[in-house]
């Protein structure tokens, strides 16, 4: 599932007092954010080019699947940034948000080799590149001081239509994945074992889909109070836990 | 002897939710909740936060009305805790529920494993002394929750029952599964490791318990008075000059002996959560002992000697 959520108008003051407080972190927040958004504008151009050259989605995930693994694996630092106090936002939220996608990305579409030609894993590459580009311009350009509107926009609307597509396209995907785990019994454990433990991979992707029912509504809802907030300057009265 | 009046102000939107006149300066805030309970009948006292301030702490019930800083009109804010729900009885379904559940494995009732092992019983001797082990766990708790712990509190709010609940019961189940299956695999190296644990496991129930009589007689029946704990003459308790927390050092030391005994990969992660889990508790304790007495004994850890 797509972008975490931060309160932006508070992390825009958190910011500018970072700032004046820690160049360096200010610095390698900067430099990561570009890095990260100039990663996946390659990985839209790629995909872009293949599907222009070859006219199928055939072949187009084994094209940029190292590219892919690269940056996302490398979104894991995000959740150092939040555990170190350098970006305001909850661990355990980035947390989720990027094991979620390193999941998918490593032991769904890399380990299993053939849905990877399945047309809903064009759909939740596009989501996942368009809502990146989005979401790590709207960080640099924020840590610049500089943030366009029409990129603040583009993050507070784009998740309406791209958050449910990129979930329609993994739940699709790992559906289309659930017979070949079946018959290969990949990264399952059997009984009798010394250590007296089983694990079947099957029932752990379906537990994996379901948990989507009570997960997907509750990021996207506070997407949603996040962007009144933040584009209307509604003033919301919180539920005190 | 003048009568205060006191307000009392919902926090989060400041509506005046009741007015109190001719109270008594004496009145402690357990009693001003009945007052307001009186008004408002579906706030038990239980579920009311009573502060000075709309964001503060919670005064307690024991605060005496003309002890507070407050004027002669008392106002007071009121934030509802939601449906609480007892310790006791919390205690006893998170613990019933492992007690009955493991049993259940171990008897090998229907449309558990398959149906050639109905009402079977495990030939390795391990699963019985483990069976009796974890039984043994969960009665000795459900009965210091009945006749030994002194809790500070008397509810906590009602969603824990189900936290809690699915805890216990859902990891008690998956242990017991694989411990009672047909195809467990006795631990690897036999009657030495299952004896070896089986001391371990003992060794810190008591100790468990011996903690728990000692923290017991700390309090006098009816008070909530707050003292360090010290070791007595039990030498269980000696822990103490070590740790501040020697429950949760015993408990941890009870499952890794449960653990070793039953070579079995979900008990140890079990132990391994439950051991976070405490040593979170233990760290908060050991911080407000710390805070709460000058004198605190500076050689204690919060949970294990000279390192957590």
């Amino acid at each position: 599932m797509a972008s975490s959520e931060e309160d932006v108008s508070a992390e825009d003051k958190e910011n500018n007092r970072k700032k004046t407080k820690r160049p360096f972190v200010t610095a390698w927040l900067t430099v990561y954010n570009i890095a990260m958004t100039a990663g996946w504008m390659v990985l839209a151009v790629a995909m872009i080019r293949f599907y222009i050259q070859k006219g199928t989605h055939k072949g187009l995930y084994k094209s940029i699947s190292r590219t892919l693994k690269f940056f996302q694996t490398f979104a894991l630092l995000e959740i150092f940034h939040c555990a170190f106090g350098m970006v305001r936002t909850s661990v355990i939220v980035t947390g989720v948000q990027v094991c979620s996608r390193i999941f998918m990305v490593w032991f769904v579409t890399h380990s299993i080799k053939q849905i990877q030609n399945e047309e809903s894993v064009v759909l939740f590459l596009v989501a996942w590149t368009v809502t990146e580009i989005t979401r790590y311009s709207f960080y640099t350009f924020s840590l610049l001081n500089h943030l366009p509107y029409f990129i603040k926009w583009a993050r507070y609307n784009l998740f309406i239509v791209l958050y449910p597509v990129g979930v329609a396209g993994e739940l699709l995907t790992i559906y289309a994945a659930l017979p070949y785990v079946r018959k290969s019994g990949m990264l399952s454990v059997r009984l009798p074992n010394k250590y007296n433990v089983s694990f079947d991979y099957y029932i752990c992707l379906i537990i994996v889909m379901l948990s989507y029912i009570p997960l997907f509504p509750q990021l996207f809802f506070h997407m949603l109070r996040q962007r009144r907030k933040v584009l209307h300057g509604e003033v919301m009265v919180e539920k005190e836990d | 002897m003048k009568h205060y009046e006191v307000e009392i102000l919902c926090a989060k939107t400041k509506d005046k939710l009741c007015f109190l006149d001719k109270v008594d300066p004496n009145s402690t805030i357990g009693e001003i909740k009945a007052m307001f309970h009186r008004s408002h009948p579906q706030w038990y006292p239980a579920r009311q936060s009573i502060r000075l301030d709309a964001k503060g702490k919670s005064l307690k019930d024991e605060d005496i009305l003309q002890n507070l800083p407050v004027g002669t009109t008392a106002t007071l804010y009121f934030r509802d805790l939601g449906a609480q729900i007892s310790w006791v009885t919390v205690f006893l379904t998170e613990y019933g529920g492992p007690l009955l559940l493991y049993l259940m494995f171990y008897f090998r009732v229907p449309f558990i494993y398959n149906t050639k092992y109905d009402f079977t019983t495990s030939k390795h001797w391990v699963v019985h002394l483990a069976c009796m082990c974890h039984s043994f766990h969960y009665v000795k708790r459900l009965l210091e929750t009945l006749f030994v712990h002194r809790f500070s509190h008397g509810t906590m709010p009602l969603r824990n029952i189900f936290k809690n609940c699915t805890y216990y019961w859902g990891f008690s189940a998956w242990m017991a599964y694989y411990i009672n299956h047909p195809l467990y695999t006795p631990p690897a190296y036999g009657e030495q490791q299952v004896q070896l644990a089986l001391i371990i496991f003992l060794f810190c129930q008591i100790g468990n318990f011996s903690i728990h009589i000692a923290l017991r007689n700390l309090r006098p029946p009816g008070s909530k008075a707050r003292k360090i704990p010290y070791p007595t003459k039990n030498p269980f308790t000696w822990l103490f000059l070590l740790v501040s927390c020697p429950n949760y050092t015993y408990e941890v030391g009870s499952w890794v002996g449960f653990t070793l005994m039953t070579q079995c990969l979900p008990v140890a992660f079990f132990t391994l959560v439950g051991f976070i889990q405490m040593m979170i508790w233990a760290k908060g304790k050991h911080r407000s002992y710390l805070k709460e007495f000058r004198d605190y004994p500076r050689l204690r850890s919060p949970i294990l000697p000279f390192m957590l």
